[in-house]
């Protein structure tokens, strides 16, 4: 099984991530050597086997709904490792594009 | 004094006594790691407070106040785990400059019980492999041999303990992580119960298999570093309230009586003839002191590596999506905030990482969910199952960690299926959500082996009480390589 070009192009762009040209048969290759071996899979009959649910057991945890605020020192550091700010906020480029008809 | 060899228990005892001060104890691992780091890459960083933490427990004692159970025991971290104000990047690009904002919860208890985090150690990326080699910051080196891999993603940690740096570390195992470098290093690793362990402050792999835990040189030690850190966490929602804590004095130190299960398809095709002897040996000891040895099969073992590589691709590529370039570390400007995304992610992250991000966007994605993804979950149900069947007879399975010794650095680099298949017989454990547990029984060609030890959920007691009587009849634990 190989995967195609347009195929790994396809996945790159739904996971947001750029492939340098030089790589990208090296990528049909191995997703497709990799998605023969776990193909395996299909020889097993599953049909009445229930799917995995929880790694913890199915119980729910709950809390109070009480906001605990944060230690200004952890805040501070967490706004120190943004790209790029302006005063506490977060700056980013724009999210919707700006059209005029 | 030659701090290289102790063990914690030895450690804490010339402690208490007066013997050894932390600071002389944080300042040979200091020593240690600024002589030997160079050739095996086990460190990334060494922390700057260390011998200050140090100074503060030997003070701490001179004014004879009652001290943690890990009280000037200097421990390494992989660099996956979140101390504050630490630089802390997965092994990867995409972290650069990123630093620790708050303390993650294992931080939090090894520090209350008063050890000393002297460093973070190398990683594969993300947790992406198996032979430390996709770290952003180099391989790391088998002590044993520099030419060979430590096994991974754990290499540094394992690398550590083994080369005598620092009597443990903590690692995190999401398909052996812990257990196979343990195994390829000569030291022992416990990967604990899915639950029993917080991951608040752990960067994710595979939320549903991740688990923190110990490597260590002796058994003893491992469950003295799960009785600290171990336990409900109100920030891990998975993480479990436990009914019986580990006690590290009570491990009782025999398996008379035990029945311990040998699954045949652990020696199937693909296993080292010359590790299959060495572990059959292992086994063989144990019955000398007197657990009664069946052979069991779990039938569906040869689907657990297949349906583990749909899964934990599938959970990375959802747990990776934050990194976005703009609320930390790498970041590379596009022309709209699409294209920042795509170089950041594309530039930032290593190949490895990408594969599996592609391979578990595809698994994921409309039209192939059902026949890769749910299949997968419902082939762990029947891994789960074989497991639970397993335990109605006996009290814990043992065999091999890992079906080989460390390989060349390289030789699979570049072929993911040969890579992914060193972890053939660990990844059923976190499938399964059960405890394992890697002991050095022995060596090929000078390369350590590991025996590993698999009980039932929350039986860490049993792994315990197998690994110390194995470790209590034999001596590989005490062999260090030159």
């Amino acid at each position: 099984m190989k995967f195609s070009r347009e195929e790994v192009l396809k996945i790159a762009k739904l996971a947001r991530l750029h492939l340098e040209e030089e790589d990208i048969s090296k990528y049909q290759e191995d997703l497709g050597s990799i998605l023969t071996y776990i193909e395996k899979l299909q020889e097993l009959n599953t049909d009445d086997v229930p799917e995995f649910q929880h790694a913890a057991g199915s119980a729910n945890v709950f809390r109070e709904d009480i906001v605990e605020g944060c230690d200004p020192d952890v805040r501070r550091r967490a706004l120190e490792n943004f790209t790029a700010r302006e005063g506490n906020l977060l700056k980013v480029q724009a999210v919707f594009e700006n059209r005029t008809e | 004094m030659d701090v290289s060899t102790l063990t914690i228990k030895e450690a804490g005892e010339k402690l208490a006594s007066g013997e050894l001060t932390a600071v002389d104890y944080a300042q040979g691992c200091l020593d240690a790691i600024a002589n030997g780091n160079e050739n095996l890459n086990a460190f990334l960083e060494v922390s700057q407070t260390a011998l200050d933490e140090a100074a503060s427990i030997d003070a701490r004692r001179a004014a004879g106040e009652s001290l943690g159970s890990l009280a000037g025991i200097p421990i390494g971290l992989k660099d996956n785990m979140l101390v504050r104000g630490w630089g802390s990047t997965s092994g990867s690009q995409i972290l650069e400059g990123y630093r620790g904002a708050y303390d993650s919860t294992i931080t939090q208890r090894l520090q209350a019980a008063g050890a000393i985090l002297i460093g973070r150690t190398n990683m594969d990326e993300f947790a992406m492999g198996s032979s430390t080699e996709t770290s952003h910051h180099g391989a790391s080196c088998n002590p044993w041999d520099a030419q060979k891999v430590p096994g991974g993603s754990s290499g540094g940690s394992a690398v550590a303990v083994a080369a005598g740096f620092i009597p443990a570390a903590l690692g995190s195992d999401t398909g052996g992580s812990i257990r196979q470098p343990a195994s390829l290093c000569g030291v022992v690793g416990l990967k604990p119960t899915y639950g029993r362990v917080s991951r608040y402050g752990l960067m994710a792999l595979a939320s549903s298999f991740d688990q923190i835990g110990p490597i260590t040189r002796t058994v003893e030690d491992a469950a003295l570093i799960l009785e600290a850190i171990e336990g409900r966490d109100p920030k891990d929602g998975t993480s479990v309230e436990l009914t019986n804590t580990t006690v590290p004095a009570l491990i009782e130190k025999s398996v008379d009586g035990m029945t311990l299960g040998v699954p045949k398809e652990y020696f199937a095709s693909g296993m080292d003839a010359h590790v299959a002897s060495v572990v059959h040996e292992a086994i063989a000891e144990l019955e000398r002191a007197g657990a009664k040895i069946q052979e069991i099969s779990m039938p569906h073992s040869e689907y657990a590596l297949a349906a583990y590589y749909i899964i934990q691709p599938a959970e990375a590529s959802s747990n990776l999506g934050r990194f976005d370039g703009l609320r930390y570390g790498y970041h590379s400007s596009g022309e709209n905030l699409p294209e920042t995304y795509k170089r950041t992610r594309g530039e930032g992250f290593g190949k490895e990482v990408k594969r599996r991000i592609m391979l578990g966007s595809y698994t994921l994605s409309a039209g192939y969910y059902d026949a890769y993804y749910r299949k997968a979950l419902k082939v762990r149900t029947l891994i789960k199952r074989d497991f639970d069947e397993a335990f109605k007879r006996v009290d814990a399975i043992v065999c091999p960690t890992s079906p080989s010794v460390a390989w060349n650095l390289g030789e699979k680099f570049d072929d993911p299926l040969a890579m992914y298949l060193a972890d053939i017989y660990t990844v059923t454990a976190n499938l399964a959500t059960v405890p394992g547990l890697s002991v050095p029984c022995g060596f090929v060609d000078g390369l350590p082996v590991g025996l590993q030890i698999l009980a039932k959920p929350f039986d860490e007691y049993t792994l315990f009480r197998v690994g110390a009587t194995y470790q209590d009849r034999t001596n590989w634990h005490k062999q260090s390589p030159t």
